[in-house]
């Protein structure tokens, strides 16, 4: 079987030992069935089992591995390991607090994802069956509902960055217009309100860094758009 | 005072539409006054001159200012909201901006009525 050495320059920390975060190199020694970038760390894990990363599906669904590859945030399980630059230079997702090597808090991106209400509100009785939806209508929530909150879009963020406690930043956008866009949700005009703020929804000054990284080929700006526009539709 | 976050002022929407308004004004007035140099081929002072003794055109000139400095105010606070975290500091360059602005428009208005 013929193998191939990929070397990597990987972001330490661990708090209780660590005055401030290193790059540490690693050369790790991959066969031909590993394509992956999380197949490559998986490995480095058994050279030095002191680095730490979130991982789960290893499939793109969980949304567990995001981080910083060379400089872009993505997925480290869909990453082609062969199509990086190396020494591949991996660190933790930008602006959120790390707990240890790769590992982020990410308390901050959930309290924005949770501010938006991310469920279907609707004070009509429910029907004896399930709330029917047209095709037409179902339709408008294709390249929403696939987002699988894996932080990539909102760390790319600058408006993020520099306002991660009032920005909503571009993934609870998107699962804001997520419940807009729902026929079966009767709550968007408070939806509305809740996001008409100089902060919340209008401190993304389209500059695309979410569409940009997105994993699932999402638009977070469109949304963003489309509330915007349902705003101006609401004034005029 | 608690240290709780407060969101929810009411002028997001407002002020993106604002810019966007002031923005269409100022581009109608440029393509207007390349329009001008174009026709009155090197327009000179006097040419000028005429072209500001017109009220209409200090009238659209006045409106432009200040479509233009209200955009600078939300381009600018849009900086101070993004950049600077202490809110007394951010409050005092509000400020500043609003005076530096205010100044500008007075100015403007003595340059553009005292042709």
């Amino acid at each position: 079987m013929t193998t191939r050495n990929v070397k990597f320059s990987i972001y330490r920390f661990d708090p209780e030992k660590d005055a401030k975060p290193y790059m540490q190199d690693y050369t790790v020694e991959l066969d031909s069935t590993e394509h992956k970038l999380l197949d490559a760390l998986v490995k480095l894990k058994v050279l030095d089992d002191s680095v730490s990363f979130r991982r789960s599906c290893r499939e793109g669904v969980c949304g567990s591995d995001a981080m910083n590859i060379n400089g872009k945030n993505g997925l480290a399980c869909v990453t082609d390991v062969d199509s990086l630059k190396q020494p591949i230079q991996i660190r933790p997702l930008p602006g959120l607090p790390v707990v240890r090597d790769l590992i982020v808090d990410m308390t901050q991106f959930f309290k924005q994802y949770h501010s938006i209400k991310p469920y279907v509100q609707n004070d009509t009785p429910p029907p004896d069956r399930e709330r029917l939806q047209s095709q037409e209508d179902r339709k408008e929530l294709d390249g929403l509902y696939e987002c699988i909150l894996c932080a990539c879009c909102s760390t790319s963020c600058p408006s993020f960055w520099w306002n991660p406690d009032k920005f909503v930043g571009p993934a609870g956008l998107l699962a804001a217009y997520r419940f807009i866009a729902d026929t079966r949700d009767t709550a968007t005009n408070e939806r509305l309100d809740n996001l008409e703020d100089p902060y919340r929804l209008f401190r993304c000054h389209t500059i695309m860094n979410c569409v940009d990284v997105c994993p699932k080929d999402l638009n977070p700006t469109k949304a963003i758009g489309k509330i915007k526009d349902l705003m101006v539709k609401r004034i005029a | 005072m608690v240290n709780r976050q407060v969101v929810g002022a009411h002028y997001g929407l407002r002020d993106w539409l604002v810019q966007r308004v002031t923005a269409v004004i100022m581009l109608a007035y440029a393509v207007a006054i390349v329009a001008f140099l174009l026709l009155a081929q090197g327009a000179s002072y006097a040419a000028w001159q005429q072209l500001f003794s017109c009220t209409w055109v200090r009238v659209l000139t006045t409106v432009t200012i200040l479509a233009l400095l209200w955009h600078a105010w939300v381009g600018l606070r849009d900086i101070w909201m993004d950049y600077v975290q202490h809110i007394g500091v951010r409050l005092t360059l509000h400020v500043l901006t609003i005076l530096w602005l205010v100044a500008s428009l007075v100015y403007a208005i003595v340059v553009v009525w005292g042709v």
